[in-house]
């Protein structure tokens, strides 16, 4: 499924100031049941947002109003536990283009670049500059400019820059993905497969 | 440059068909696995790109997440459910893809079945929509999970396209003590490594302790390496995995074992090669563990009491929430704690070996009242040899009944689902928040520690109740 284009992205941003946030928490496993990618972005996560009886949560940052944004900031270690590519639908189809951490896990940072939403690791320190502003302004906005691959607090000027694989950063500005790329050497990998000893 | 390779080196590079410049490389992948969960909009998919599937016959297909664990004979009651199965069999009869629905005699949990059906090979590269796919690199294979785009692209080309981690050996050198098993040893190097401690890295075990382990004990430490952020974890092949290996369904005979032999045994890591990183472990040091906590890193010593936040680097808010949900506090201890649930079961210890362990303390006694077991085997396969081996007669014996194959309450996708507020020994993987269903609270613990559990309905040492 193509993706929308990411070049620069402008816009104020949910705190999420937990560590460890695992993928069983960012969409629990009862949610896993459809056989089309569909409605993910309403059970995002689910059981923090929403209490038994589907009530929402006020305590929780998504049913703040003060705080919106297509860019999520997430604590240390974001995204750990289940391959599910689910957890990376649930953020982009709830709107968000962008997480931004100190450290990601693993799959979970390469389902998000494979289906558009940005994964930006920045350092300890840059993270928790972005928090304080938050905390300061909730309406605090944050430009993340990919073709220069830089994110920026708005206000103060402040910036850092963050690492992404050339050829990934060529997928995301032009929402293109690795199926596409792959479909185009089949013939080359049919060949490859002959060789192989298993 | 080294010319000196590491095991993964070798089946990485192997598996190479090219590599794209300042990009991943693109790796043929030998052995698919798919499951009825994050299958079905890959299939969407290449329908939409009418791609069609490139190799169906590297394709194998079971279904295991969503299943019931009782009357599997029977219409599955909850008809999302019912639709993913029924999505599975519809998309693996189009493509041509080998499929053992609910009900057949050779499933099981998708991990477990590859194995015992030879499909999981030295030297392959496995990948499944599942992060503990890594349970396959006990023999020797690079095995990890993957998202479901990526199932897409290798369903469409047999390939996905990723760069090559980094490298990390985990040693632990000496003789695991007694009541130790592999579950403890992996819990135990993650509670060192924290849950992130391997990110970006594959792992391969060495070291006296691996090499001494059973076939199943290394599928339980590969299957836990990405508890510890870990892509994967491998273990070289040696006569044991032959052995294991040798004579099922799906493995190379005559002739061609013979070629794959050769390839197999050059799986080593040369002398003298290199990795990024390299950590040491004394076999002397590790006791049963059991976690606290909900991730898989917070875990102890079973004797040991829960630290307290000041003593640990950074993160006290998270950890203190962590245990506020478990209702636990700061230097409890976990030895007496009243327990609800037992589980027994999962890709983690859901195999022969460990209904064996289960049995070996349960022999004789009887399930405490206040607990409600589930003892659920891996497969159709291990439930046959529980029979056969005679545990189950122990176990009826003893008040336990057997349940069917399948993933069951490590994710609780079926209707096997841990009460809000309860507490659960459990021998698979994940501790997270409501991962056994919404509010439940988790303990990580070895099949020992759960039979000590079950008997006593608290939180017991197994070695109390074990004969040296
Ligand atoms: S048993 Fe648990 S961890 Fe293993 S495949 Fe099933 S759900 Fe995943």
């Amino acid at each position: 499924m193509a993706y929308e284009k990411f070049e620069i992205l402008n816009s104020t941003a949910v705190p999420l100031p937990i560590e460890n946030v695992d993928t069983d928490q960012i969409i629990p496993a009862r949610f896993l049941k459809a056989t089309e990618r569909k409605n993910f972005g309403d059970n995002l996560f689910r059981d923090w947002r929403y209490n038994g009886d589907d009530t929402p949560k006020s305590d929780f940052v998504l049913n703040n109003p003060t705080y919106s944004g297509k860019i999520l900031v997430g604590g240390k270690n974001f995204g750990s536990g289940s391959s599910r590519e689910h957890a990376a639908w649930a953020v982009y189809d709830y709107g968000f283009r962008c997480v931004i951490s100190s450290f990601f896990a693993d799959i979970f940072k390469g389902n998000c670049l494979n289906i558009g939403v940005l994964p930006v690791q920045v350092s300890t320190e840059f993270a928790a500059k972005i928090f304080d502003a938050i905390k300061e302004d909730p309406k605090t906005e944050i430009s993340v400019n990919l073709p220069e691959q830089t994110v920026t607090l708005v206000k103060t000027g402040e910036k850092e820059s963050f690492d992404i694989n050339g050829y990934k950063k060529q997928n995301m500005l032009n929402g293109y993905d690795d199926i596409d790329y792959l479909n185009n050497i089949k013939t080359d990998i049919s060949e490859f497969a002959k060789e192989l000893p298993l | 440059m080294s010319t000196k390779k590491t095991l993964f080196d070798k089946v990485w590079d192997s598996h190479v068909v090219k590599h794209v410049e300042d990009g991943p490389d693109v790796l043929f992948i030998d052995r698919h696995l798919v499951h009825e969960v994050t299958s079905p909009v890959a299939f969407l998919g290449i329908k939409n790109r009418k791609s069609g599937v490139l190799f169906p016959n590297k394709t194998f297909a079971t279904a295991d997440h969503n299943t019931p664990t009782i009357n599997q004979h029977l219409p599955v009651a909850d008809p999302l459910s019912a639709n993913q199965l029924k999505a599975l069999e519809e998309n693996a009869k189009e493509h041509g893809i080998l499929h053992w629905g609910l009900g057949h005699e050779k499933n099981g949990i998708v991990h477990v079945v590859g194995p015992e059906y030879g499909i999981t090979q030295p030297g392959a590269t496995i990948v499944c929509g599942d992060s503990h796919t890594s349970t396959h690199g006990a023999f020797g294979a690079i095995a990890f999970g993957i998202g479901t785009s990526e199932v897409e692209m290798v369903l469409s080309t047999q390939c996905i396209m990723q760069p090559k981690p980094k490298k990390m050996r985990i040693n632990i050198e000496g003789e695991l003590n007694f009541g130790v098993t592999p579950k403890d040893a992996a819990l135990y190097i993650i509670s060192k490594l924290t849950t992130s401690g391997a990110t970006g890295y594959f792992v391969e075990y060495a070291g006296d302790v691996f090499e001494n382990m059973t076939m199943e004990g290394r599928m339980t430490v590969c299957n836990l390496s990405i508890e510890m952020g870990a892509r994967g974890g491998m273990i070289a092949p040696d006569e044991k995995t032959f052995e294991y290996v040798k004579g099922r369904e799906f493995t190379p005979k005559g002739a061609a074992w013979d070629k794959a032999m050769a390839y197999w045994e050059t799986l080593k890591t040369d002398e003298g090669a290199i990795f990024d990183k390299e950590l040491t472990f004394n076999a002397a040091d590790i006791e049963p563990m059991i976690t606290y906590g909900t991730n898989p890193g917070m875990g102890m010593g079973i004797s040991k009491s829960i630290p307290n936040a000041e003593d640990l680097d950074g993160g006290v808010a998270t950890y203190k929430k962590s245990l506020g949900y478990m209702a636990f506090n700061e230097g409890d201890n976990m030895i007496g704690k009243p327990i609800d649930f037992v589980f027994i079961g999962s890709c983690t210890n859901g195999r022969i070996e460990d209904f064996r362990a289960f049995t070996s303390i349960v022999k004789g006694r009887k399930k405490a009242d206040n607990v409600t077991a589930w003892l659920v085997p891996g497969s159709h396969k291990v439930e046959a040899a529980i029979k056969e081996e005679g545990l189950l007669a122990i176990l009826t014996e003893a008040g336990f009944e057997l349940r069917e194959p399948g993933c069951s309450a490590c994710l609780a996708m079926n209707d096997d689902k841990v009460p809000a507020g309860k507490l659960a020994v459990s021998t698979s993987n994940r501790n997270f928040e409501g991962r056994q269903g919404p509010g439940s609270r988790t303990l990580l613990a070895s099949p020992l520690v759960a039979a000590a559990a079950a008997v006593t309905g608290k939180v017991t040492d197994p070695r109390e109740l074990m004969t040296a």
